[in-house]
């Protein structure tokens, strides 16, 4: 066994703990995502102030407990709820307008409400950053033997995976799934048959943003409260999406998790490369396989 | 006479700029079966839209029992117990055999059950898990026509249900629409096969350049044999 560390060069815990990293930004990739194909599916909007609306979440958090005294429990469950129905008031107010033209209004409007939600947070908090700690229940960590894992980061990852498992069993076996699967295939016929599509396309932008911000809660005790949190982590993620296939479901999801994984192995072998592996990924992926890893043609 | 469940009344009707309907006036009545006969572009496709409420712009009255449903969005106008089954057929390729039936929401008491859909379309049963657009083209029109019985509703709209399909097909889907007849359920069908069309119909509108230009019943069809093939003639 340490024979193959020694030809590898690398120790067992430096390349776990990559790997653990990996993973955690696996997770994200693949909460964001997953709310962008949904969202696009739906609306025919990419939706570029996901980044902002998942800041919003962490922000969110931090406020229930310093203003209100709510911790990060009800946090959980709190913040995604008040940010989704910002996103509904959104939709309702801005989005509706564009449905049926190019996409690249809704790139626009959405790239500038990123822009003013960013704005408005960074002047009023700066961009150094808000701590926010993590549960009590879930500091500390575990000696695994080959690696160290931290509760929190290990949560982490558990709470994304249930998240994204929940949301796919949700479109892919329940009937509200059905009508969202058919809706986002021919939504004058859905509503034909006497569902009100209009109602469904707000709750779905608003069920992509609430998994935003639930994403931000989960990172505020990682990477702290930043307004500019969302920004550098929404390229990468329209990088994931793109890779997996815009509108895939499962493929964001998988693709969010792999690509994590890879962009942990790339710092243990080839640390240089860990920021770009991602886009040439993405670059190959476009090459071979236009529409994606999981996308349909059309 | 039977109570009037559908009256439209001087429809207009555009897609985007083109105007296609120039004052469509006809009725439906309980139990009736009635087809809007006419040549390919005159309208008919366009008129079941603007029932439906999906066509972007319509003036004019269309009645549904007594109810203006004009402004009604679509969602409103299927609550009131309208169904369509389009030309396109509308299945849905993200959804299998069994979600494509069951998708459409009861809008009515008094819809058949699933197992009474099998009987009449024993083939669905048998698909129940594949993917909706993996079946033939006329087990997807079965399927179209399937799905809106569940519903409740008891006017319905079937646009060419016959288009591109075999022989033998062809006569199953006659006998389905006539045991719906039979049943009590109300129907507009839009249809290419007159001979088809004759075996079923009670009435026949004919369509011309977005309006109706004569109503022929189908008791007097034989005597009108020579002005009809003059309207659909080529």
């Amino acid at each position: 066994m340490s024979s193959i560390w020694a030809f590898l060069g690398i120790p067992p815990q430096a390349l776990f703990g990559q790997l653990m990293v990996g993973l955690i930004n696996g997770a994200f990739y693949a909460m964001l995502s997953l709310g962008l194909a949904l969202i696009f599916g739906m609306l025919n909007i990419i939706n570029f102030a996901h980044g902002a609306l998942y800041m919003m979440g962490a922000f969110a958090a931090y406020f229930l407990l310093n203003f209100f005294g709510i911790g990060y429990w009800p946090a959980l469950l709190l913040a995604p709820l008040i940010v989704g129905a910002f996103g509904m008031v959104i939709e309702r107010l801005f989005l509706k307008q564009l449905y049926g033209l190019d996409h690249l209004y809704g790139l626009l409007l959405t790239f500038g409400l990123a822009l003013i939600l960013e704005g408005v947070f960074r002047e009023l908090y700066g961009s150094s950053g808000l701590p926010y700690a993590p549960p009590p229940e879930l500091t500390g960590g575990y000696n695994l033997g080959f690696m160290y894992l931290p509760t929190y980061r290990g949560w982490v990852v558990v709470a994304s995976a249930i998240v994204c498992i929940g949301t796919w069993l949700l479109i892919e076996k329940t009937r509200l799934g059905a009508y969202l699967r058919a809706a986002t295939e021919n939504p004058a016929l859905v509503q034909a048959f006497g569902i009100n599509v209009p109602a469904m396309i707000t709750l779905t932008y608003g069920l992509g943003v609430a998994l935003a911000a639930f994403a931000g809660v989960l990172a505020a005790p990682i990477y702290s409260v930043n307004p500019l949190m969302g920004s550098n982590l929404i390229i990468i993620v329209f990088a994931v999406v793109v890779i997996g296939g815009m509108g895939s479901i499962l493929g964001s999801v998988i693709t969010g998790f792999m690509l994590g994984l890879l962009e942990g192995l790339t710092k243990v072998f080839y640390p240089e490369a860990s920021n770009t592996v991602i886009f040439v990924v993405m670059a190959i992926v476009l090459l071979i396989k236009p529409q994606g890893l999981f996308g349909r043609a059309n | 006479m039977a109570e009037t469940v559908l009256s439209a009344n001087d429809l207009q009707g555009w897609y985007g700029e083109s105007h296609i309907l120039h004052g469509m006036s006809f009725e439906v009545r309980d139990g009736e079966v009635v087809t809007l006969l006419g040549r390919n572009g005159s309208g008919k496709t366009t008129t079941m839209r603007a029932i439906m409420g999906i066509l972007g712009k319509r003036k004019g009255s269309i009645q549904f029992k007594g109810a203006e449903t004009i402004g009604l969005p679509s969602n409103a106008i299927a609550r009131l117990g309208v169904a369509y089954c389009p030309e396109e057929r509308g299945i849905f390729a993200s959804l299998n055999v069994k979600e494509n039936l069951l998708l459409p929401p009861k809008v009515a008491p008094g819809g058949m059950s699933l197992d009474e859909i099998y009987e009449i379309f024993p083939r669905l049963r048998e698909r129940a898990g594949s993917q909706g657009t993996k079946l033939s083209g006329g087990e997807q029109q079965m399927l179209a026509i399937a799905r809106i019985l569940r519903t409740g509703a008891k006017f319905l709209l079937l646009d060419e249900p016959t288009e591109g399909l075999a022989p033998v097909i062809v006569q199953q889907i006659g006998a389905t629409i006539k045991t719906l007849k039979d049943k009590g359920f109300t129907i507009l069908l839009v249809e290419q096969n007159f001979h088809f069309a004759s075996t079923l119909a009670d009435r026949h509108y004919v369509v011309e350049h977005g309006h109706v230009v004569d109503m022929i019943s189908n008791d007097a069809l034989e005597a009108n044999k020579g002005k009809l093939q003059a309207y659909l003639g080529v």
